[in-house]
């Protein structure tokens, strides 16, 4: 698989995919500063799907699934890991060859590889979200999740966006030919200091993952969830209006809440507080916030309201 | 004549949708050129992951012009009838006709129906096939309304005859219809014209497009033993896959790959389950050592490097997901040599439903029951019970949890581990099946007690707290496990009554006595094991059905003692049904029916029952003797058949009754006016009717 056009590094899969995507036209964001499970909770795109206003952008989503720990030992799974998130509002007709020129751009040629997109549809029970389109195959591996929103928050798109997720280890660990993620060169081989994925995340995996499995205190993650669902609920129950006039519907801050609930859920859920019925339950309780700050949203001049 | 080519050209279909798509564009858009009066001779329909494509041969080039005549308001009716006659058909009143009519002069209007070419038809019923299209999910994309399983990119539609090919004048939202398509995504992207159906079906295959799913699934097929053959290898077959295969690939390339010796020692189905689940690999088998040593991925693209890239990219991802199986194997045969408590008291914690308790408290119930009928169908009651308790504890196993479908396969390997004898570790496979009407029912005692209290725990458990089948509506596959039953008991032919089983099953559960305090609400077993009983016999019925035997003749059977025993009541539907088949068996029903109505009809109009004491002595014909002497033969016969369980020499006897009955009916006048002998004519017709009822009951038997 060498050639001159492959990737050294787990970076620079980074940097030559904000590097396309930028020339195709969108905003390169950076991550959304919360703790998240995916790169779709980012409002840049569970908002910014909803509405009617055009919208392109894409960005590196450190996402965080405490289930997933496996205190650094596993070859592939992480509690912490990267996807990386594009997002382009209407979906353009062309979105399967972009997205063909972004595997080019990062060393895949599809004429050398076997790329195939295999039906996947996506559902987020937590956002009341779901959409139809396919994992993205190389040489049997799912390298991407390719979908058109039909649905979020409960709402409609219209118009429809096409949401491209790569999961950035797995995929760099391919293209760099690296069997365990720990090995996975991190910047340059060459580099005077060279850094493997292992030499920056080992440690933090290992500790992250014993506080989630066994140390975070419950008692206070079941208080901080209701806290934040109170506060969200709170936010969206507000007035309209500031003491000096001016309408401001706080959909953001709302949905800052909606974010902390589910990933606190999460937390509970690997520390294996949550029976099977109280899940569903859980997740009703999280997808009402979400709900709640799309509808708001939608009042708003990014969610395309005419005042 | 014209042929008519459509293709519509869209992002990848899912390729179990593409059999059912393929089916209903020729069904929608050949009924709508029907329908609008158009004629042709074949079509065919086809698919690739990303087209649809239709061709219609010997299409008509335009509809036929017709000819409708209606009726009018009379001459002399008032104008206001006759204006809303000639609006409702758009002719002027010099275009009428004034006819003479029963009642007077009446007006007729004969309208002319225009044929229409058949572009117009054709755009027309495209574009209505298009947008009514039943796609199991379908979806809108960009800022448009339209609906389709991906986005549609084109529409191909041409209609071509000897003077060339013509591009049907079509525009469904924002999309025309053109005369152009593309090849292979990767290998031949540009678009190219067509002309007609083999010109596409040419063009299509040198851009490397293959478009007869069928020719994919037999290239597959032949690729993939030629590469197998080689290596001295087989593939194993598997039919779903092929066709799923077939459906992801527009050019498929098959290449083979060796399974790491690392990990040979997973059982053969893991290896298979893993590779078909999450690569679509086919296995292949080394017959040398008897397992599956190699796999077979399908690309769909041919590459410089011949696939090498490709191969390895698959090996690598097999062995990563390889390495998964191995370590939850591992873990699980840790478990499973210190005993499976871990796993049993997990079972615990997982909800069965949520009336019925834990999985725990479920396989406690199968247990008792798989303990109590062990002796019906011949198994070591402490074996039975050992094997239930063991047979679902492999569900908290690492290695189902990923692959549910491993169910009972692991188990078995587990308990094996455990040190259980084949007998126990055999039930935990086989105590599931059968869980259809043709696969393969369980014989070995211990699989067949467990089978048999799993199956009939969920029908009573779930008949207690009513939630039984409705309509089209089984959530529970309340129906499969009752035909379960059913064909464990017929195929075992086990001696088992079934209401006094189910009765036991009741009192002995708390949980299923509505009347015990702490027990489920819901109907009472007095009230709901009528029902199960009679779920079950319906049950039989289509069980039956499917062997041929009609439902009359089963609620013959049915209808009788005995009926509890369901291997007696298939048994003497099937020799019941054997002999309806012939003229005798048909002509005896017919006097045996006859028997029964005229003595039924006296019975009535009497108020008694003529049952007792026929004697020869009264007898006046020959006939009437003849049929005495007959029965005196037959009665005795039938019984000790019946009483044998050998319903085949039953049916004999009874068939020798015919001559005599249909002898009897024609000499004789059972309602004579003598009293005396009407009464002795009368319980000599009972005598008839109770050798029939030993049997079945006749009247019941249609014609």
């Amino acid at each position: 698989m060498t050639s001159p056009n492959r990737p050294r590094s787990f970076q620079e899969i980074i940097l030559r995919l904000q590097t396309y995507w930028a020339t195709k036209g969108c905003a390169i964001l950076q991550p959304y500063d919360m703790e998240v499970g995916a790169g779709t909770f980012h409002p840049a795109t569970t908002l910014r799907a909803l509405g009617g206003k055009s919208w392109a952008a894409a960005y590196v989503q450190p996402s965080r699934r405490p289930t997933d720990g496996r205190y650094g030992e596993n070859p592939n799974r992480l509690q912490h890991y990267y996807q990386y998130q594009v997002i382009i509002k209407p979906s353009p007709p062309d979105l399967q060859d972009l997205y063909l020129g972004s595997l080019r751009a990062i060393g895949l040629d599809p004429m050398v590889h076997d790329v195939r997109f295999v039906e996947d549809d996506w559902e987020s029970p937590t956002l009341g979200a779901w959409g139809l389109g396919w994992e993205v195959w190389c040489d049997g591996m799912e390298v991407s999740q390719f979908t058109y929103f039909q649905q979020v928050g409960g709402h409609d798109c219209k118009p429809v966006s096409g949401e491209l997720t790569y999961g950035l280890e797995r995929l760099a660990m391919y293209v760099l030919g690296v069997e365990h993620v720990m090995d996975m060169p991190f910047n340059d081989p060459d580099s005077p200091t060279p850094l493997t994925y292992g030499d920056v995340f080992r440690q933090t995996e290992q500790e992250y993952s014993r506080w989630n499995f066994d140390q975070a205190d419950t008692e206070m993650l079941f208080q901080h969830f209701k806290d934040a669902e109170a506060e969200c609920a709170r936010i969206l129950e507000a007035a309209e209006t500031d003491s000096a006039g001016r309408r401001i519907p706080m959909a953001h801050p709302a949905y800052d809440q909606a974010i902390k609930a589910s990933h606190l859920f999460n937390l509970l859920d690997a520390r294996g507080v949550i029976s099977v019925t109280e899940r569903q339950a859980y997740i009703g309780r999280v997808r009402a916030l979400a709900k709640g700050c799309a509808d708001l949203f939608l009042t708003t001049d990014a969610g395309g309201a005419t005042a | 004549m014209a042929d008519l080519l459509i293709e519509l050209f869209s992002e990848e279909i899912p390729a179990r949708m593409q059999a059912r798509a393929r089916a209903d564009l020729k069904r929608l858009v050949t009924d709508g050129l029907v329908q609008a009066g158009l004629t042709y001779a074949s079509a065919g329909a086809f698919s690739t992951p990303r087209r649809l494509t239709l061709t219609v041969e010997g299409l008509t080039d335009h509809s036929p012009t017709t000819r409708e005549e209606r009726k009018g308001p009379r001459t002399d009716a008032p104008e206001k009838a006759l204006e809303g006659f000639l609006r409702s058909t758009g002719l002027t009143r010099d275009q009428l006709e004034a006819r003479d009519d029963k009642k007077g002069q009446v007006w007729f209007a004969t309208i002319t129906h225009e044929g229409r070419p058949a572009a117009d038809i054709v755009a027309e019923v495209l574009e209505d096939a298009i947008r009514n299209f039943p796609w199991p999910k379908s979806m809108r994309w960009g800022a448009g309304s339209m609906r389709w399983v991906r986005p549609l990119h084109s529409i191909l539609c041409i209609l071509s005859d000897e003077a060339g090919a013509t591009t049907v004048d079509l525009t469904v939202d924002g999309i025309t219809a053109g005369n152009t398509t593309r090849g292979h995504r990767f290998m031949a992207p540009d678009a190219f014209t067509v002309t007609g159906f083999d010109d596409y079906a040419a063009k299509l295959r040198r851009a490397r497009v293959m478009l007869d799913a069928e020719e994919r699934e037999s290239e597959i097929r032949q690729q993939s033993e030629n590469l197998a053959f080689a290596r001295g290898w087989q593939v194993v077959p598997d039919e779903a896959l092929l066709s799923e295969v077939a459906g992801l690939v527009e050019w498929p390339v098959a290449l083979m790959g060796v399974i790491e010796d690392r990990f040979l020692d997973l059982p053969p189905e893991v290896l298979q389950t893993s590779m078909k689940e999450h690569q679509k690999f086919f296995s292949t088998l080394n017959p040398k050592t008897g397992r599956i040593e190699g796999f077979i991925t399908v690309a769909n693209i041919e590459t410089p490097d011949d696939g090498a890239t490709i191969l390895a990219g698959n090996q690598r991802v097999l062995a990563a997901r390889l390495s998964d199986a191995a370590f939850f194997w591992e873990n699980d045969l840790r478990e499973a040599r210190s005993g499976m408590q871990a796993w049993a008291e997990g079972l615990n914690s997982v909800t069965f439903h949520n009336k019925l308790g834990s999985q725990s408290d479920r396989i406690a119930r199968i247990a008792a029951l798989a303990r109590e009928i062990a002796h019906l169908v011949g198994a070591d009651p402490d074996q039975a019970e050992r094997a239930a308790r063991l047979a679902k504890l492999d569900l908290r196993s690492a290695m189902v949890g990923e692959f549910p479908e491993l169910q009972g396969t692991m188990g078995r390997y587990y308990a094996l581990e455990a040190g259980e004898p084949d007998a126990i570790a055999d039930a935990a496979r086989d105590h599931y099946s059968p869980l259809g009407p043709s696969d393969a029912v369980p014989t070995a005692p211990v699989s067949v007690a467990v089978a048999l209290a799993d199956k009939l725990d969920t029908l009573t458990g779930f008949w207690a707290i009513d939630e039984k089948p409705t309509g089209s509506k089984d959530p529970f596959a309340l129906r499969r496990a009752a035909l379960g039953v059913i064909r464990l008991i017929v195929t075992n032919k086990l001696p088992i009554p079934l209401s006094d089983v189910l009765t036991n099953i009741v009192n002995k559960s708390d949980l299923l006595h509505a009347e015990n305090e702490g027990g489920v609400s819901g109907p009472t077993p007095v009230q709901y094991l009528p029902d199960l009983i009679s779920f079950l016999h319906d049950r039989l019925k289509v069980y039956l059905r499917d062997k041929g035997i009609r439902h009359d003749i089963i609620d013959a059977v049915l209808a009788q003692d005995g009926n509890d025993d369901l291997v007696q009541v298939v048994d003497r539907a099937t020799a019941l049904n054997a002999m309806l088949t012939t003229a005798d068996g048909q002509n005896l029903t017919q006097g045996l029916k006859r028997a029964s109505n005229i003595l039924t009809q006296a019975e009535e109009k009497d108020g008694v029952e003529y049952s007792f004491g026929a004697d020869p002595k009264f007898a006046e014909t020959d006939q009437e003797r003849a049929l005495f002497t007959a029965l005196d033969r037959a009665e005795p016969a039938i019984k000790t058949a019946m009483k044998n369980e050998d319903f085949p020499a039953a049916m004999t006897a009874i068939a020798a009754l015919r001559a005599p009955i249909d002898a009897f009916f024609e000499a004789v006048q059972v309602n004579t006016d003598s009293q005396v002998i009407r009464r002795n004519r009368l319980n000599l017709l009972s005598r008839i009717r109770e050798a029939g009822r030993q049997i079945a009951d006749f009247t019941k038997i249609e014609g």
